[in-house]
């Protein structure tokens, strides 16, 4: 288990790392979610040790390792570069951790052999990293890291470089294959999508702070506050300041919405809908669908789906509709959407609830 | 119709440039003889490019021949003929060098020292340039400038003080104390030249290998070192160029027993005279080892005056 005690990293005038509390347990598939920027690789850096956090301690099994060097650790980390050393084949790359950890001759070649396999690097043992190409870089750099057989590996958005097919299979196989080792295994991703297909725990990342810490599908849909909600989606969700009136949100004068049941109780006042782009639709899709009118601003068609960005009142909106849709732009069309699928956040940003808090 | 035809008759001065002018339109005629001229001049200058590179290259091998030329004649040829090529080579030049001790160890002097001087600097600046490259500390890009405007002093500056501490430590007449003196203008130069080459090798290759379990000194020889290979090639080279070359500080500093090759050419002034052909012969192996040590390093020189930074 690894745990962060309200750990800090402060370097120069920048605060990259704000008060922290984490705790990943044993075996555990770990998301870190955030825009760039945001702390992911400053917060996998303290949890490798490879750097040093500025106040808080660092425990690994409830020992502190807080000042202990990254080569006394159990740890294993891959960049988003694809970082080898150029200077050796890839058979020594990958048995690079074992050799020094020195491990016998037979059990290092068959151990190298077995993960290369896996890797399916075998045709390439021979050569050096940089006469691959970019894939078969990065899966020599998981192979070394999953030969190594740390109880702590760290991913810094390992797929990012890859191109698209590539990615989906390593996407589907990496936690596969760490989860045997019985590892806590850290996964650090700006995408939303990534994160949802990754499964296991996320915590979410902004300006420095973790927002929320759960189950992926569980921060997924029930965000804190609106700063998760919005880490937690792409493309953006979409908002809407409106002010609550018994059971109308009252956007302006002309245009309200009806309250779902399930937020009736909350008191009156002003509030931020947020509702995901998939939620918005071209046709009413439940009877309780509201439509709202909005000005089309881009549409951007991907073949088995359109993004269509909207102008509502002085907000911009993005609805993702199934099929191929022409419009035209400055078009003002009427969208849809369900209250039931709307969360809400008071101003302060805090999600409201009231039927769960009641439940708690 | 103009149009077309002049078209055409544009086409055609492009193929066959000469027969242009045999168009029926007057104007299409006009305009296509223009052409030819230009495509003609055009010609011509493609047909004289070669002139200025052979010209610049025989002013530059010129001296170089010259001094080849006169190290296989006898004294006698150099100084009552002016000939192309030797009229009776010799090669009694080379053997003097070759058999005369007072020659020859001037040659195993300067390359003693130059050798001290590569080994001491790049050993020096290795660490020093890593520290550059990966550490940010206090005040560290003025220690870094500073150190290359050492480079700028001239190197007679040092002179008079170093000859008066190597007397103070009775280190007058040492191969170590030349080395040590050109270090002052060779570490700050390997210093910026690995640096640049450090500097392009990404951090996360250092960290991964911690991770892996390497302790730095390790990781540093087996890890970093071939990586920055030829930055140390190019470094070493600068530094053999330079200290091969100075001349001031290193007869400043010896005086028989450390005696360079460069001091010991000025020997051969004597009552009798100027031994022309000796000393071109002593010029003529002065240049060899520089050219040896050049071609090892051929493929990253450009990347070495640019300090390491591309």
């Amino acid at each position: 288990m690894l745990e962060l005690e309200r750990v800090t990293k402060i370097v120069g005038s920048q605060t990259h790392i704000h008060e922290t509390d984490l705790a990943f347990e044993t075996g555990t598939l770990n998301v870190l979610l955030g825009p760039t920027l945001s702390g992911k690789t400053s917060l996998m850096r303290l949890m490798a040790g490879l750097d040093r956090p500025t106040s808080g301690t660092v425990r690994f099994d409830g020992k502190d390792v807080t000042g202990l060097p990254v080569q006394k650790r159990s740890v294993a980390m891959v960049y988003q570069q694809f970082i080898n050393y150029p200077a050796m084949t890839v058979y020594e790359n990958i048995a690079s951790p074992l050799r020094l950890a020195g491990a016998d001759k037979a059990t290092l070649d068959r151990e190298v052999r077995e993960a290369a396999e896996l890797m399916r690097l075998t045709p390439f043992l021979d050569r050096t990293p940089l006469t691959l190409s970019g894939g078969q870089q990065q899966r020599t750099a998981l192979a070394r890291a999953l030969i190594k057989k740390a109880s702590l590996v760290l991913l810094d958005e390992p797929l990012v470089n890859l191109d698209y097919k590539l990615r989906e299979e390593l996407r589907a196989e990496l936690p596969r294959i760490f989860s045997e080792s019985g590892a806590i295994f850290v996964y650090a991703t700006t995408e939303p999508s990534e994160a949802l297909l990754l499964g296991g725990n996320t915590a979410t990342l902004s300006e420095g702070r973790v927002t929320q810490y759960g189950p992926t599908v569980d921060v997924f849909r029930r965000p804190r506050d609106l700063l998760t909600a919005r880490t937690f989606a792409d493309p953006p969700l979409n908002t809407i300041d409106v002010v609550k009136r018994g059971d109308r949100f009252r956007i302006d004068e002309a245009v309200d919405l009806p309250v779902p049941e399930r937020l009736r109780s909350a008191a009156d006042g002003s509030y931020t809908v947020a509702f995901q782009p998939n939620h918005l639709a071209l046709a009413p899709q439940t009877p309780e669908a509201v439509g709202l009118k909005a000005k089309v601003s881009v549409t951007e068609i991907t073949g088995s789906e359109t993004y269509v960005h909207l102008d509502f009142a002085d907000v911009r909106w993005v609805m993702l509709a199934p099929g191929i849709h022409v419009l035209e732009i400055g078009e003002t069309v009427e969208v849809y959407v369900d209250p039931r699928h709307t969360m809400l956040f008071a101003s302060d940003g805090e999600a409201v609830r009231p039927g769960e808090r009641l439940a708690a | 119709m103009v149009n077309s035809e002049e078209r055409l008759a544009r086409n055609r001065s492009e193929s066959v440039m000469r027969d242009a002018p045999a168009g029926g339109h007057a104007a299409s005629g006009a305009s296509s003889d223009a052409m030819a001229r230009r495509m003609r001049k055009r010609g011509e200058s493609a047909r004289w490019s070669w002139l200025v590179p052979t010209i610049y290259i025989v002013f530059l091998m010129l001296p170089i021949y010259w001094l080849v030329n006169m190290s296989f004649k006898t004294n006698h040829e150099i100084v009552t003929s002016l000939t192309l090529f030797p009229r009776q080579p010799t090669l009694q030049n080379y053997v003097t060098i070759f058999t005369d001790r007072s020659w020859y160890s001037g040659y195993v002097n300067s390359i003693i020292y130059v050798v001290e001087n590569m080994v001491i600097s790049v050993a020096c600046a290795l660490p020093a340039a890593y520290a550059f490259s990966r550490y940010r500390f206090l005040g560290d890009k003025h220690v870094f400038f500073w150190l290359l405007t050492n480079r700028m002093a001239p190197p007679a500056v040092f002179a008079l003080p170093f000859f008066q501490l190597y007397s103070a430590f009775g280190m007058i007449d040492t191969h170590i104390a030349v080395a040590l003196a050109h270090c002052l203008f060779n570490v700050p130069l390997a210093v910026w030249i690995l640096e640049g080459f450090m500097s392009g090798i990404p951090k996360e290759i250092d960290e991964t290998a911690y991770i892996d379990g390497y302790s730095f000194p390790r990781f540093f020889i087996r890890i970093f070192i071939p990586l920055i290979a030829s930055g140390i090639g190019v470094a070493a080279f600068f530094c053999f160029m330079f200290s091969w070359v100075e001349l001031l500080l290193a007869r400043t500093l010896t005086t028989v027993n450390a005696k360079p090759i460069a001091a010991v050419m000025t020997r051969t002034v004597s009552a009798a005279g100027i031994d022309w052909g000796l000393l071109a012969a002593a010029g003529v192996l002065t240049l060899i080892p520089g050219a040896i040590v050049i071609y090892f390093v051929r493929n990253y020189i450009a990347r070495g005056f640019a300090l390491g930074r591309v």
